[in-house]
């Protein structure tokens, strides 16, 4: 009796003593979530702070502006002794930034300027004026002598100060931008003659010294190469070397040296790389400097330990009873492999690769040995051609002394995470789309 | 076995690569170095890829003088860089290195002048330094009451009454720049000299060469910075610190004069026409070094010198000279050309 007493009692004060942790580990379950949530908010925070910057920086780089100039072909100054016929280099190095001087004289009404207006009108004009005015008169010789609505584009300052970047309060002589420019802009402005247009130089020209020519053409193409070099070597060579760790390799103490290898290889800094590149692709190989093909080598190297992790963390997941089911019905390993394990594991497969590029493609450190960290003016027509990449862009950029440059650097920031942000999203759908749960 | 197929896959990359080689032959001028010559450089390689339609716009690399001259020396050959930009002149022992790997000739361009300018904010107090206030505010060791001691002053004001009372924050060029060798031997050296610190340092036993080196050291507590980025990188330092000190290029400077104010040294502001006629004193001479070997060689870079050269790029009212290069003298430019036509070599 004395005992049953005793039981309930105890029995009760547990109960009690139950609810009381009950509360007590509720309360601890809402502190996780709350510093769960406290954690993501921070990352968020940092995030959209990133975001932010660059966009607000960065957004303006897309337009560009052009002022439109009706532009005399004028025979005095382009060949005034008429001899183009025989001396075809006399249209290469005729005088065509004069032409648009003039245009824009003659459209702001300004009649026999001194020399000091002469220079800040030439500092209206982008230099690339040359090269414009240039092809269209070789392209077609027949608008010598005759006038044509040109929109050209502006000098960097020029847009700057269009954009409303430039600080006019300063003293004049501490700016870029000269009162009388300012006059003229807004002259042009009030007669619909200036204008931004969305900059399609940004993506298509290749680097230059003048901020308002400059674009990532070299860097796109040059990264495409690479990518492109990363994905025929390192995706054939990660899946073989898995493949074969995965499925046929004995476990003993050489795989397993090897597996601590390919893990430490995927965190050695990426410039240790570089300097392999170098050693080997140009010192000893003798590809040449600054090539894409070099770079992708390199970046083959980097990507291959991610991909190779990625893969056999993919067949792994594969579950044995597939295998097994394979094998009982008389399958060969190779058969088993190939027509079961790896088309269930591609999904997998294709993340961990489209993830190794998308690494590949924001590394520079490496690349700054091979050569690739350079001013590229013309296309790279193949991968043997010097080229640059599109971090190596932001990087030069950012290193321009000149304002404009700003806000390229953090344009071209925008386009580096939108080829990002479409690598990963993709990444994404193939692996929701074609994922088999078990 | 499974150590073989990485073997054999890396192999494989290696005859791939290997495959490439015999067909390669650069058409193209390949340069690399000083990142105070890049800007210069790339001006003249996009003018002359668009003047020479016959010819591929050159490669110009970024990465130092001595980063640039390193590669430069590396041999004589399609695979390495024809021209070395440096704002330093070359040193015997990178001479050396270059005779030691067959770049036996090397023919040296200088290109003009470049100002080293030291700046502050553009709401600053109005700076007017004498190398001999750089040298207290930023030496390791200065001499108080005849003797060298551990840098004893914190404040600008404490260094010469006539500076405000900012704590001293100066973000100088790091030591692989070139920079860094001006700034030792036309402030510290003569700063050290002025304050008599040198004969103290000579007086106690070190030889001349000694203890000019030993006026170089600056101090290690946080008040001189080492920059080794580039002034981009000094520019955001003094937008973060107002009351810091920055070391800048003339035409760094000329770009970004609505953001800071520049000091005189000696009493004379820095331009383009002072560093040209010399009163300004802190400045240095640029240069660029070509292989010998590869001329003819590599289509264009011949061209690529002459053009550098020619008066329409380093020439006063050139592009050149509107960013920032203080343009040579007459006299000086003629020299020049003739130095490189005649093909004289180091």
């Amino acid at each position: 009796m004395s005992n049953s007493v005793a039981d309930t009692s105890t029995a009760s004060s547990v109960t009690k003593k139950r609810d009381l942790n009950l509360k007590k580990r509720y309360a601890a379950e809402r502190r996780f979530r709350a510093m769960g949530i406290g954690a993501i908010a921070i990352g968020l925070f940092f995030l959209a702070a990133l975001l932010f910057t660059v966009v607000s920086k960065g957004y303006t780089a897309f337009w560009q502006t052009s002022i439109a100039l009706e532009i005399t072909f004028d025979e005095g100054v382009i060949d005034s002794a008429k001899k183009r016929v025989e001396d075809p280099n006399i249209l290469l190095m005729a005088n065509y930034p004069r032409l648009a001087r003039n245009a824009l004289q003659s459209q702001l009404g300004l009649e026999k300027p001194t020399k000091p207006i002469l220079k800040q009108l030439d500092g209206m004009i982008s230099n690339g004026v040359r090269v414009q005015l240039r092809e269209m008169l070789l392209s077609d010789p027949t608008l010598m002598g005759k006038t044509q609505k040109v929109w050209v584009l502006a000098e960097a300052n020029i847009d700057s100060a269009f954009k409303g970047q430039i600080d006019l309060s300063v003293a004049e002589k501490n700016r870029k931008v000269s009162d009388a420019q300012i006059g003229w802009i807004d002259d042009l402005n009030s007669k619909g003659l200036i204008a931004q247009k969305f900059n399609t130089g940004l993506f298509f020209n290749g680097a230059s010294s003048r901020p308002e020519m400059a674009g990532m053409g070299a860097a796109i193409i040059g990264s495409f190469y690479m990518m492109l070099i990363v994905l025929i070597q390192a995706l054939p060579i990660g899946v073989a070397a898995s493949v074969y760790l995965e499925e046929f390799a004995p476990k003993n103490r050489w795989t397993d040296l090897i597996e601590v290898n390919i893990n430490n290889l995927a965190a050695v800094p990426s410039i240790v790389y570089g300097l392999l590149g170098l050693a080997l692709f140009i010192n000893i190989a003798h590809l040449p400097r600054s090539a894409s093909l070099v770079g992708g080598l390199v970046l083959t190297l980097i990507t291959l330990p991610t991909i190779i992790i990625a893969t056999r963390a993919a067949l792994r997941a594969v579950p044995p009873s597939i295998r097994s089911a394979a094998l009982g019905v008389g399958a060969s390993k190779m058969q088993m492999v190939s027509h079961h394990v790896l088309p269930l594991a591609a999904p997998g497969i294709l993340t961990g690769t489209i993830i190794g590029l998308a690494q590949a493609l924001g590394e520079t450190a490496p690349l700054l040995l091979i050569g690739m960290v350079a001013f590229v003016a013309d296309f790279p027509l193949t991968p043997l051609d010097p080229a640059t990449a599109l971090p190596v862009q932001i990087f030069m950029w950012a290193n321009e002394a000149e304002r404009a440059f700003v806000e390229r650097t953090s344009g071209a920031i925008i386009v580096l995470l939108m080829f990002l942000a479409v690598m990963n999203i993709a990444a994404i759908i193939l692996r929701k789309r074609f994922e088999r749960r078990w | 076995m499974a150590k073989k197929t990485l073997i054999s896959a890396f192999a494989g990359t290696l005859i791939l690569s290997a495959s490439f080689s015999p067909a390669f032959a650069r058409d193209q001028v390949q340069v690399a170095g000083s990142s105070t010559v890049l800007p210069y450089a790339k001006i003249v390689a996009e003018n002359f890829g668009e003047t020479f339609s016959q010819f591929k716009t050159p490669i110009i690399e970024s990465g130092g003088s001595s980063a640039g001259l390193k590669e430069f020396c590396k041999g004589v050959g399609a695979n390495t860089i024809d021209v070395a930009n440096s704002s330093r002149q070359i040193k015997d022992s990178e001479v050396e290195a270059c005779k030691a790997n067959g770049v036996t000739e090397i023919q040296e361009v200088q290109i003009g002048y470049d100002g080293i300018v030291f700046a502050t904010d553009i709401n600053g107090p109005d700076f007017e330094i004498q190398p001999v206030d750089i040298y207290k505010a930023l030496a390791a060791q200065v001499s108080v009451d005849g003797k060298l001691v551990p840098n004893p002053y914190k404040k600008w004001n404490e260094v010469n009454p006539a500076f405000p009372d900012w704590d001293i924050a100066t973000y100088i060029p790091g030591e692989k720049h070139g920079t860094r060798e001006v700034f030792e031997t036309k402030l510290l050296e003569v700063g050290c000299e002025a304050a008599g610190d040198l004969e103290i340092r000579i007086a106690s036993g070190m030889d001349k060469k000694a203890a000019t080196t030993d006026c170089f050291a600056v101090r290690k507590d946080g008040a001189a910075v080492d920059i080794d980025g580039d002034y981009t990188e000094t520019l955001a330092r003094v937008d973060s610190n107002k009351n810091g000190v920055g070391v800048f290029g003339l035409a760094f400077y000329e770009n970004n004069a609505d953001k800071l104010k520049v000091a005189t040294v000696d009493g004379i502001v820095p331009s383009t026409e002072t560093i040209a006629t010399g009163e300004y004193p802190v400045s240095r001479p640029l240069y660029f070094y070509v292989k010998k070997a590869h001329l003819g060689v590599i289509p264009g870079l011949k061209e690529y010198v002459e053009y550098f050269t020619s008066d329409s790029m380093i020439g006063p009212d050139s592009p050149l000279s509107e960013y920032g290069l203080v343009a040579a003298p007459d006299e000086e430019r003629e020299a020049i050309r003739k130095s490189f036509m005649d093909g004289s070599t180091m």
